[in-house]
């Protein structure tokens, strides 16, 4: 193990997390957000099918941010996501 | 650093837990990508997909004549919105029915036979969020929120901060630091306590969806009680059609920004065909967005069917979202419709605004700028039909943009108070 990121986590999807808003996981070297999502859906058993669809790809209405960067504006689950990185999840379905 | 907040001037009252909520004719929340129900509550993303959540209703027998007999506002149609029948007579801001005005002279202009502007600069903070934060309002109360809030490129601002001081609860607006300046004033003016963030927009959305999932009593409008927020647009569509004598017109222009008004007044329309309250196919809908964010005009051009964020860089602010929630939903209805969804430079803005204003003596915000820019540009794209009864749609006050025209408007010479120099300034009109 070479780090932990910290992850923000929707109200709608802490059912999964016991209540926690915000967890930690553990990444290893040249973790990307994929890992990060890997690394959530062993410890929170169900919550990565409701971050990524059935191909794989982050959901259409998932907004993700690592640190303060929206995913699709970088390189979307191949985003690296180095030890202390923050992630924040968040529903697409809001503003305007 | 610590601020003294403005505090409600009466203490609130949840009126009821969200379980024995007055909704009026909704039954429940049905999520729009999956289908997934939902009881009706404070919840706005699907817990299977993360999808939006759209309020589902069953409406029962609704007239014309007993919308006929309502209140001059949206309240005449509470009978198909998510509200309790008592609403009217709950302190808020009563906005809407607001003028229709046939515009012959733009029409003209730009070679359209029957032209309309659906003019909602009339509301009581001059845009059409008034009729969106009534709605969010009463469903609020309902569901037991007892603080208003909001993400807002300002007219929301506007809206949310009156209205919190109209019901007497407290209020908090997150707006970017680079707001208009008369955006600012006419939010702070409220008492609201409006909290200026330094980012885009979207930054300040993204803030407001993370406090949203701190503070549970807390109804932002536009993002936890958005459902309920959005189907304050659907009036605008009854409207419309009410007044052109229950009749729906052939084409609308409307601006995006989110895209949820473009969306609610397409299902405002379809609703009325279902409940046979008018007749004849829902209108082709045309989405205007400013070419310096167009990320839905650009998805639909490109032919695609997810759409791409952007960052922003344009002067219709109010438009400024580069990552338009209700995007898709555009697409969908612009191709379902046989619209288009089409952009437009700063430079088309400032001529759209101007373009409105000396035709048919409306100011409009840079949004409106927006859609009379589109119009003509559709109708120079032979894109819209020239022949086929159009409604555009006005949706905010040119006195909150000033700065968007004041640069290349004013007086046409200073002149000393005497005959002679208004006749050497002006000498066609001269009267000796």
């Amino acid at each position: 193990m070479s780090g932990t990121v910290a992850v923000r986590v929707p109200t709608i999807l802490r059912t999964y997390t016991g209540g926690e808003s915000d967890v930690a996981v553990p990444i290893g070297e040249g973790a990307t957000l994929a890992d990060v999502v890997a690394a959530l859906e062993a410890a929170f058993p169900g919550i990565a099918g409701r971050v990524v669809d059935d191909t794989g790809q982050l959901r259409r209405f998932v907004n993700v941010y690592v640190d303060d960067d929206d995913v699709r504006f970088a390189a979307g689950l191949q985003t690296p996501t180095p030890d202390g990185t923050k992630v924040s999840v968040i529903p697409a379905v809001a503003g305007g | 650093m610590t601020v003294t907040l403005p505090v409600a001037t009466q203490a609130p009252a949840p009126s009821t837990s969200g379980s024995r909520a007055d909704l009026g004719p909704a039954t429940h929340l049905s999520c729009r990508e999956c289908g997934a129900a939902t009881a009706l509550g404070p919840f706005y993303a699907c817990t299977e997909c993360f999808g939006p959540l759209e309020v589902a209703y069953d409406f029962g027998a609704v007239s014309r004549e007993r919308i006929e007999a309502g209140p001059p506002s949206i309240w005449r149609y509470r009978d198909l919105l998510p509200v309790p029948a008592r609403v009217a007579g709950i302190p808020n801001t009563d906005p809407g029915w607001t003028r229709l005005v046939r515009a012959d002279r733009l029409a003209r202009e730009l070679g359209i036979e029957t032209l309309w502007i659906k003019d909602d600069s009339g509301n009581p903070t001059h845009s059409f969020k008034d009729r969106v934060v009534a709605v969010a309002l009463a469903a609020a109360r309902e569901l037991g929120f007892t603080v208003l809030a909001c993400p807002s490129t300002g007219n929301l601002a506007n809206a949310v901060a009156a209205a919190a001081a109209r019901a007497g609860i407290r209020s908090f607006v997150f707006v970017p630091r680079d707001l208009e300046q008369q955006k600012i004033v006419t939010t702070a003016v409220y008492g609201t306590a409006l909290v200026a963030v330094e980012g885009t927009y979207d930054d300040v959305n993204r803030l407001a969806s993370e406090l949203a999932g701190e503070h549970e009593d807390w109804a932002f409008v536009n993002v936890n009680v958005r459902p309920y927020y959005a189907e304050g647009s659907k009036t605008l569509g009854y409207e419309v059609s009410e007044q052109l004598g229950w009749r729906l017109p052939r084409q609308v222009v409307i601006p995006v920004a989110s895209g949820a008004q473009l969306v609610k007044v397409d299902k405002a329309f379809r609703e009325l065909t279902e409940l046979g309250l008018v007749e004849g196919e829902p209108p082709r809908v045309f989405g205007a967005q400013a070419a310096g964010c167009s990320p839905v005009s650009a998805a639909f051009k490109a032919g695609h069917d997810v759409v791409r964020p952007v960052r922003p860089s344009t002067i219709a602010k109010s438009l400024a979202i580069g990552n338009p929630a209700d995007g898709p939903y555009v697409l969908d209805v612009a191709r379902r419709t046989d619209g288009a969804v089409e952009d437009v430079t700063d430079n088309e803005i400032v001529e759209g605004i101007r373009l409105l204003a000396r035709t048919e003596g409306i100011f409009a915000e840079t949004a409106g700028g927006v859609t009379v820019a589109v119009l003509a540009k559709l109708v120079r794209e032979g894109l819209l039909d020239p022949g086929a009864e159009t409604v555009v749609f006005n949706t905010g006050d040119g006195l909150k943009t000033l700065d968007a025209v004041s640069t290349v408007v004013g007086p046409v010479g200073t002149i000393a108070p005497t005959t002679d120099a208004f006749d050497a300034l002006v000498p066609e009109v001269s009267a000796r």
